[in-house]
């Protein structure tokens, strides 16, 4: 992590260290919000542990964290144990750690110095331990996560991007995908959601960004959010499951 | 050990950049500032700070804790006030103790009810002034 001239936080000294032991770091984005980042990240994580990695699952959206939801969890219920600062429980085989163990589900406003002190207090008192792959579940925008994370964590974090096929995701994305590149960030790909006729690939192709799958729109999906045996069931975790193959071969490659 | 460890460590983390700037491990005094909204535990603290910075190889003869009072302003009605932690009910405080900005969750304005308030002073744990030995 490359710190600016000054910089005088001492959490941002150790937070490097939190993240020594964890192989890859995945951040799931986009723009748009209501595109499918939460439930993306949130089985990615899980589907990854499924196969025997060593896996954590880290809500970065501090205002409205709803990766529980998709856990089928309270998270009130998983306040993590003190061990020279704090350890994320382990949910369906996924360290976890969400702001919510401690907001709950009650609004949590906040402006961009209350995100960055968020940010910093988190990552610093957090004890991850060995993970092969920590998956981070980003807000919508373009804001003080999203940045917070690319400045201080740029060199560790590799950004699997998600779409839906609307103009206005598409558009929105596209701002997005222009940031990363002028700071020479590392885009794994981007991930197509409610794409039923393939206009995410094509996309892709004309954009110069690998594909990394498509998922269909599923209206039963709602239902099984929060149940994990039946979230197993549904075409998204099968597509998913293939998504995620695809990203244990980048790694490889 | 509770999660005050891991706040000693950063502290020790930036002191040992500083050190290396410096080239002495001799610090003559450090200041750390404790805001009261995080009700950090100043002796495990301090225990922590120093078992670490002993293991760093670093001599310190004076670590100064300062309490700094919790201050709040509201931006919508400018009110000003402040909080007594020890009346906070216990669960809140704990979670306003491992991450501060939870405080938004459970403080609102007294006076217009806003939950958009300035923590003016008294946050969290804060490094003040360092100085260095031969």
């Amino acid at each position: 992590m490359e710190r600016s001239r000054g910089e005088s936080d001492p959490r941002l000294f150790i937070i490097p260290y939190r993240l020594a032991s964890v192989k890859r770091i995945i951040a799931v984005m986009s723009s748009k919000g209501g595109v499918g980042k939460t439930v993306v990240a949130t089985l990615a994580a899980l589907n990854l542990a499924s196969k025997g990695f060593k896996t954590g699952l880290l809500d970065l959206d501090f205002t409205n964290p709803s990766t529980h939801l998709v856990l089928g969890v309270n998270p009130l219920d998983y306040v993590p144990e003190e061990e020279k600062g704090i350890l994320p429980p382990v949910i369906h085989g996924v360290k976890y750690l969400s702001i919510a163990m401690y907001s709950g589900d009650k609004p949590l406003p906040l402006r961009g110095e209350g995100v960055d002190n968020a940010f910093r207090e988190i990552l610093a008192i957090t004890r991850w331990g060995d993970l092969d792959y920590l998956l981070i579940d980003t807000p919508p925008g373009m804001g003080d996560e999203h940045l917070n994370l690319l400045t201080y964590l740029g060199d560790r974090v590799e950004i699997v991007l998600v779409s839906t096929p609307s103009k206005l995701a598409l558009k929105s994305v596209e701002r997005l995908i222009e940031l990363l590149r002028d700071g020479g960030y590392k885009i794994l790909g981007l991930i197509g959601n409610m794409d039923d006729k393939g206009l995410i690939e094509k996309y892709c192709v004309e954009r110069r960004i690998d594909y990394l799958g498509s998922i269909p729109y599923d209206p039963e999906f709602e239902n099984v959010l929060g149940d994990l045996e039946s979230i197993r069931q549904t075409i998204i975790w099968n597509k998913l499951d293939e998504i995620v193959d695809k990203l244990v071969e980048i790694s490889r490659g | 050990m509770v999660h005050e460890w891991a706040l000693a460590e950063a502290i020790a983390e930036y002191l040992d950049n500083m050190a290396r700037e410096k080239g002495t491990r001799v610090i003559e005094k450090v200041e750390i500032r404790l805001g009261m909204l995080q009700g950090i535990d100043r002796d495990v603290l301090d225990y922590a700070l120093k078992e670490i910075l002993k293991e760093r190889g670093f001599t310190v003869h004076n670590i100064v804790y300062r309490n700094v009072e919790l201050l709040l302003r509201c931006r919508r009605c400018g009110y000003q006030w402040s909080v007594s932690m020890d009346e906070v009910d216990e669960a809140v405080r704990e979670a306003i103790h491992f991450v501060p900005e939870t405080v938004y969750s459970f403080f609102k304005c007294p006076r217009c009810g806003s939950r958009d308030f300035e923590i003016v002073s008294g946050r969290g744990v804060e490094i003040g002034e360092i100085t260095w030995g031969e």
